[in-house]
């Protein structure tokens, strides 16, 4: 894993534009030099030899692509994607820096990096350092100058796999070493990386404008535009670390429960599943995202699984079974849950009727699933986007809406 | 919600000649919609006067209408017709127009016909600048403060108040016709003046200036149910103040942050919404402050547009194909994604490369233009090249404008930083690579950005082309992995080659020998994440190619690359067909072509397409790896203009077969001396002629053979560089202008020709197997002799000449083929002068009048020719059909005529100064496009054809004649029956003179030299004022030379119908009785059905 501390400082950022009216862009200090060699190593033997990109050393970890052509910050500092070494299909990465606005979480997660091009400046008014300085400071290991594209055809007629990088001293360990300290590294399945990526200590945001109640979210690996869409919509946000109890949950007596994407197998994750049941049979309502819809799914009685290579992208089309309409959305996901997309399911829990509202219009993939007998549903993509299109944004007002109908529900019983 | 039921016909509204602003896009965005449209089972009603298209082959429509796109033709075609809905909203500007006046006049509703892409409603509120200014501020989003001005004075006073610069922009045109930045009031008064008259509703837009801003485009398509998909982002990197058409593009967006570019797709969804293009596509520009990210709207198209086709190309998702789907009801998640098969088109293709294009332009044939670049649009063609990296694509996209200079080099530069910065900071043709000159003299990023505003990411990219260059140059060795490196940033083997100092075939050598080779990648919407169907390809120096291998038996055709003046849609229109007729015959066909713009580029097409420059190297690297599986049976070089057929000798050199006629035979037929001989050999004369290379020796051929005398370079293609030169001080000011651009030398010598004055030019596009000639059509030019075959109007059949002079012709044409060794097509053109049949020259390829031939005879001569290059003998193409049995050299006496006219750019361009620019003809081509008439008689055709270039020949008010000595007789019969017509007749003093003791009564009007005094009004005067409406000027003598053009000048300017050829004032009279009653439509497919009836 990266070192987790978040940088304060970005001394190695250099204005090269002085004067009024110059151009935004950043140089790195460390780009300059060419950089030494890197090699790419997959399970089955297959090597990639480019160059050594931000911090030098080895790193292993599933080699996935992510198809988006804009956000890389976003990605990086996705923790859904701990645990993962991610190759970017687009070619050229970093152009336009990084910036304070677009952490998606205090820090870069990606296990590895993979890119066919990086930027040699940052161009943008917004940018405060170049990518090459946050990983290297961040010590994300990388390499570039790599045919991207066949590794993507690589994983997508041999699915997601072990992969490892090695730069510097490291580059120069015998090709058989390096594949079985790759083959040594941890598989995904069966994963369970929540512990990584959570909160140790709960924190809570205030609710923007008029609030509406509070919602306990389980930071799985939750994002920060969740947590301002959630703030956004009235509701308080209470920030629980993944290792919170029921009882503790229920105690601080939420108006709602939120479980938030997050990196793994929701296949390992029996705990928050049982942690999930306990709040759904107390009444709360309930939505989750992502890590949160598997989460659900299993809390259901179904089973997930994992695909051959996921969907990660910002580009993927999503059929809303209620209203008939296609969302374009933002998706990070190498599991999901295994239920028929027709019709209308019993939950082998005890929760009543379940249906699935939303599937991938490109593999008929469950996207999304609803609760027909208690206020529970949840969304395989990411409604928060960051990166992406906003067009299921609109999930957080149907969720702010079920909360609101539940307590004047319990407002008119209680009458 | 599925197809709609109630829609079963369709009309498709063309997009016309091909102009500066609206060009061959249109013809691929119409092609796909005629085609889906008929793989729905719509019956197809297209109407389009440009006879060069694909979409007008009669195979593409139920009932193909070349007819003028006006409303009183349109409601002709609707009454014969009755559709049940109108498409207008893939044929440009031109279809959107005329569904706006449609619905204006009322003739939908009383035909109870509907708009289907775009309802009169949108179309409104997406072209009216102040609805959508209103509307782009109802969602939230930024515009540029602005006002709204219906006279000169209205604007200057609202420029106190926005100060200056600022951006004028009319109405309701396409191209940025007419737009512009005014730095100074009077600049403001001849911009707005220009404007209001270009804007059909005489008002033009007053906006603050947002110069330098960066600039994007977003592609958008939105259905019944309001899915809406952002198909690519599109950035300049030429910043504000240039038109994007005259910019370069690059897809997608390369310095937006997502959270930037998702602020332009809301703003984007929120506008398609408002404007309510719900069964099609839009795109929506924009502008950003790069110092603080503010955004603004710029404008929107409610249509297809250029953008359109080059989304389309560089993303694969076929926009016009779809937006013809969604107008007939289907929902984009109804529609499957062709290249992955299984995923549905509601997505957003994403990119693993990057797309870079280039404009290409013509300024060196207008070389009074202002060459700087504006908001209005002045290029005539484009390039686009897709690469691993901006770097490589650019580079590429550089090369494949096949124009000296236009790549980066490292040669001699004498200008210092200064110099080469204070240029940079026009933007002109080619600053790319002043830009990168001045890098590479020492200029900084910052120093190219404060001169050029262009993003520093992207001069970046240009440094670092720049180091590579010097890596590779001072490299001790060219071994592979520098090699690799120079190929990867998209180096040629020609750059390499001057920075190793020495030649590119050495460095292809080299190169082979290490191994370094390019894999070629799919373009497949989706960055690898599923598998793609469609072989749509690029180079890429990268180590996996995707390239399938095939057993089959494989031709590879080369198109004919950007678009210029002389080689356009025609040239593309007979690549298709070869594709079309070698794939029916069972043929693997391989495209090769960097054209965004074009059907060829359709990955429908053909069966492989590689989106590659048509270089050497980069055709022979698709070859290398095509010939890797199956049988390679050979290139075609002959269909793609100049572009493919410069290509043969190497090609041959290479050791690849070339299909069709030979490279030594093409080059007999450009070599003057062997071509010479052929003539002798079958007894045909030429004009006198001999060649140069120098000066000196052009002045010694020229007073040997005499004046008059036609120069012009050999091998090039629209008659560039060629003149009618009258005496030796002309000729060496020729040979002045020409010097430097490498067009004349040894081994490129200068023709030099007798012109001859007063002849008749005949145009003849012909097949020849070998043993049998066959005509397509026998061309009679309506223009003598001396104006470019591709400016001058003519006619098929010929209307004026004998049955022997078409023997003589059909005779003279078979001993030119045969004594070439034509396998292919064969162009030649003859002038008859006093009774003597002359060869002008010949050329085996395919002309441009290849598509005019199908058009107005049916017999479709590209098709047929591929066939014959791939072995076919024009016997068995008679037998089997794809030859009617009579060629074309004898047409029956009840068949149509059509009359084929150029169309002229004139109006584009003016000289720094603001003027138009001079629009007589001459030998060096400048139309742009051209439209056909066809009709029974020759004047009703000729009246079409003037309807569909400009609008037509008013049928009353005043005409102003003023023309030289030597055309004085000629014009007294043209101008009594004028007269007899109830024109007025307006006549400078010279003419009038002729006139009035001719019986005919004039007036007289102050030539604009002559004028004396504030009080007097001259005949530039009066045609400001809209006093003219017709105006004939023939050029000659030299004391009439700057009137002559002040007059042409206003008469461009004002749009009036301007004859400069008694020839063309004779048709034009002809035709002004035939047309009162207005005019009959007949399809092509009627046209077809009389025909084998006749037959």
């Amino acid at each position: 894993m990266p070192d987790s501390t978040a940088p304060d400082q970005f001394a190695s950022a250099e204005i090269v534009a002085g004067e009024a009216g110059a151009s935004a862009a950043l140089t790195s200090s460390s780009s300059a030099g060419k950089p030494g060699p890197a090699v790419l190593v997959l399970e089955d033997g297959r090597r990639f030899v480019g160059r050594r990109y931000g911090s030098e050393g080895q790193t292993l970890g599933e080699v996935v692509f992510a198809t988006g052509m804009t956000g890389y910050q976003e990605a990086l500092t996705d923790p859904s994607y701990a645990g993962q070494i991610v190759l970017m299909t687009a070619p050229h990465i970093g152009n336009t820096g990084m910036n304070d606005d677009d952490m998606e979480s205090r820090q870069i997660w990606v296990a590895g990096f993979i890119v066919r091009e990086p930027a040699r400046i940052a161009s943008n008014y917004r940018a405060t350092r170049t990518l090459d300085d946050d990983l290297e400071e961040q010590g994300v290991v990388g390499i570039s100058g790599i045919d991207t594209r066949a590794i993507t055809r690589h994983i997508r007629s041999k699915g997601a796999m072990k992969s490892g990088i090695f730069s510097g001293d490291m580059f120069g360990l015998s090709d058989s070493e390096q594949l079985e300290r790759v083959l040594a590294g941890a598989a995904m399945r069966g994963r369970n990386l929540s512990l990584e990526v959570s909160t140790v200590e709960p924190f809570s945001i205030p609710a923007q404008g008029e609030r509406i109640g509070s919602v306990a979210v389980l930071d799985l690996g939750v994002k920060t535009s969740t947590l301002t869409y959630l703030a956004e919509r009235g509701f308080e946000v209470l920030v629980l670390p993944q290792s919170v109890t029921a009882e503790h949950v229920l105690s601080l007596k939420p108006s709602a429960l939120f479980f938030s994407n997050g990196p793994g197998d929701p296949a390992a994750s029996d705990a928050h599943v049982t942690l999930l049941q306990e709040v759904l049979r107390a009444g709360i309502p309930y939505f989750g995202i992502c890590f949160g819809n598997q989460l659900l799914g299993r809390a259901l009685g179904f089973r997930t699984y994992k695909l051959p290579f996921g969907h990660r992208g910002i580009n993927q089309p999503v059929l809303d079974k209620t209203t008939g309409r296609v969302e374009i959305t933002s998706q990070n996901h190498g599991f999901a849950v295994d239920m028929p997309i027709e019709g209308v399911h019993d939950s082998r829990a005890g929760f009543g009727r379940v249906e699935v509202s939303h599937y991938s219009l490109n593999d008929q993939v469950v996207e999304g699933i609803r609760c027909l007998d208690i206020n529970a549903f949840s969304v395989q993509y990411h409604p928060e986007a960051a990166s992406g299109p906003h067009d299921a944004n609109h999930l957080f007002d149907r969720f702010r809406d079920v909360v609101l109908a539940a307590q004047s529900a319990v407002a008119g019983e209680t009458k | 919600m599925p197809k709609r039921d109630d829609i079963n016909s369709v009309l498709v509204i063309g997009s016309g000649p091909i102009v500066i602003g609206q060009a061959c896009e249109f013809d691929y965005s119409g092609t796909q919609a005629c085609r889906v449209l008929r793989e729905e089972g719509v019956r197809v009603i297209l109407v389009n006067s440009n006879p060069a298209t694909i979409m007008t082959d009669p195979d593409f429509a139920d009932a193909t209408y070349i007819e003028p796109i006006t409303a009183e033709i349109l409601e002709t075609i609707i009454a014969k017709e009755r559709p049940d809905a109108i498409l207008p909203t893939l044929g440009g500007q031109t279809a959107l127009n005329a569904a706006i006046q449609l619905h204006e006049r009322g003739i939908l509703e009383k035909y109870d016909v509907e708009l289907i892409g775009a309802s009169f409603d949108a179309i409104n509120k997406g072209e009216d600048r102040m609805i959508f200014k209103q509307l782009v501020i109802d969602a939230g989003a930024g515009v540029a403060r602005s006002f709204i001005a219906r006279t000169v004075d209205e604007a200057v006073g609202y420029a106190d108040d926005l100060g200056y610069p600022l951006v004028v922009r009319p109405s309701f045109t396409m191209g940025g016709l007419g737009s512009g930045f005014a730095y100074t009031e009077v600049e403001l008064r001849r911009i707005v003046t220009d404007g209001l008259h270009h804007s059909p509703t005489t008002e033009v837009l007053l906006e603050e200036s947002i110069l330098g801003w960066k600039e994007y485009e977003l592609e958008m398509m939105r259905d019944t149910a309001d899915n809406t998909v952002v198909v690519c982002s599109i950035e300049n990197v030429d910043p504000v103040g240039v038109h994007t058409g005259d910019s370069i593009t690059v897809a997608p967006a390369l310095t937006l942050t997502d959270r930037e570019f998702q602020h332009l797709r809301d703003i984007s969804i929120d506008i398609i919404r408002a404007v309510g293009v719900d069964t099609g596509g839009c795109n929506i520009q924009f502008a950003i402050n790069p110092a603080d990210g503010r955004v603004i709207v710029i404008e929107m198209n409610p249509r297809v547009s250029r953008s359109s086709a080059l989304a389309s190309k560089a993303t694969g998702f076929p926009i016009a194909k779809i937006a013809a789907k969604l107008a007939i009801g289907y929902r984009l998640d109804e529609i499957p994604n062709d290249i992955t098969g299984v995923t549905p088109a509601s997505f957003e293709p994403t990119l693993d490369y990057v797309v870079v294009k280039v404009p290409r332009f013509a300024f060196e044939k207008f070389p009074a233009a202002d060459r700087r670049l504006t908001t209005t649009m002045k290029s005539v063609g484009e390039a686009m090249a897709i690469g691993r990296s901006f770097a490589s694509a650019l580079q590429k996209a550089l090369r494949s404008l096949e124009k000296r200079g236009s790549s980066f080099h490292w040669g001699d530069e004498t200008r210092t930083v200064d110099e080469l910065l204070s240029a940079a900071e026009i933007p002109t043709d080619g600053r790319i690579v002043t830009v990168q000159q001045a890098l590479r003299r020492g200029a900084t990023i910052d120093q190219v950005f404060a001169a050029t505003k262009i993003d520093p990411w992207f001069i970046d990219q240009i440094v670092l082309i720049n180091e590579i260059a010097d890596q590779v140059a001072s490299a001790d060795r060219l071994d592979r992995d520098v090699m690799i490196l120079a190929k990867d940033h998209g180096f040629s083997d020609a750059q390499i080659g001057e920075l190793r100092g020495f030649g590119e075939t050495d460095v292809r050598t080299v190169r082979h020998i290490l191994g370094v080779r390019p894999v070629f990648k799919t373009v497949d919407t989706c960055a690898g994440e599923f598998p793609a169907l469609t072989p749509y390809h690029y180079s890429s120096y990268d180590d996996e190619t995707e390239v399938v291998a095939s057993d089959r038996r494989k031709v590879v055709i080369l198109g004919s690359g950007p678009n210029r003046i002389g080689q356009g849609v025609e040239f593309d229109y007979s690549c298709v067909h070869a594709s079309f007729a070698l794939s029916e015959a069972g043929y693997e066909t391989i495209m090769i072509n960097c054209n965004p713009e074009t059907v060829s580029t359709d990955y429908d097409t053909s069966d492989r397409l590689y989106f590659e420059p048509l270089t050497l190297e980069d055709v022979l690297e698709v070859i290398y790896a095509e010939s890797q599986s199956g049988e390679l049976v050979g290139v075609v070089v002959q269909l793609g203009g100049q572009t493919a057929l410069s290509l043969a000798r190497g090609l041959e050199a290479a050791g690849i077969p070339i299909l069709g006629t030979t490279p030594d035979a093409i080059d007999l037929a450009e070599e003057r001396g062997l071509f010479s001989k052929i003539l002798n050999d079958a007894g045909l004369l030429a004009p006198r002629n001999g060649t140069a290379i120098d000066f000196a020796g052009a002045v010694v051929v020229a007073e040997e053979i005499g004046y008059p005398v036609l120069v012009r370079p050999s091998y090039v293609l629209g008659g560039r560089g060629m003149e009618i030169v009258y005496d030796s001080p002309s000729l060496a000011d020729y040979f002045q202008r020409m010097a430097g651009q490498g067009i004349i030398g040894a081994g490129h010598p200068l023709l030099v020709d007798r012109f001859l004055d007063d002849a008749i030019e005949i145009d003849v596009d012909a097949i020849y197997d070998g043993h049998e000639l066959y005509i397509g059509g026998i061309m009679e030019h309506i223009e003598e002799a001396g104006i470019h075959s591709g400016d001058s109007s003519c006619t098929l059949p010929p209307v004026t000449l004998g049955r022997a002079e078409i023997d003589r012709v059909r005779e003279a044409t078979l001993g030119i083929a045969r004594g070439i060794g034509v396998k292919g097509l064969l162009n030649v053109q003859f002038a008859i002068g006093a009774g003597v049949l002359y060869v002008l020259e010949a050329n085996p390829r395919a002309s441009r009048t290849v598509p005019f031939v199908a058009k107005a005879l049916g017999i479709t001569l590209a098709k047929a020719a591929a066939l014959i290059m791939v072995g076919t003998t024009i016997a068995e193409l008679k037998a089997n059909g794809k030859l009617p049995l009579i060629d074309g050299s004898r047409v029956p006496i009840e068949s149509p005529v059509a009359v084929k006219e150029a169309v002229l750019p004139f109006n584009r361009f003016r000289t720094p100064e603001g003027l138009v620019v001079d629009s007589i003809l001459g030998p060096e081509m400048r139309s742009t496009g051209e439209v056909m008439g066809i009709d029974r008689d020759f004047p009703r055709a000729f009246a079409k054809s003037q309807l569909a270039a400009y609008g037509g020949i008013p049928l009353s008010g005043t005409v102003f004649v003023s023309v030289s000595d030597r055309d004085k007789r000629a014009i007294i019969l043209p101008m009594l029956r004028l007269q007899q017509l109830g024109y007025e007749i307006a006549a400078t003093i010279g003419t009038a003179e002729v006139l009035q003791r001719n019986g005919i009564r004039a007036r007289i009007v102050t030539k604009f030299s002559e004028k004396v005094g504030e009080d007097d009004v001259s005949i530039v005067e009066l045609i400001r004022r809209e006093e003219i409406q017709i105006v004939i000027n023939t050029p000659g003598g030299s004391t009439a030379r700057a009137d002559g053009y002040e007059i042409r000048a206003a008469a461009v300017a004002g749009d009036l119908p301007l004859f400069t050829t008694i020839a063309e004032l004779s048709a034009a009279v002809a035709s002004i009785d035939s047309i009162r009653d207005g005019f009959e439509v007949t399809s092509l497919q009627e046209y077809a059905t009389a025909r084998t009836a006749l037959l």
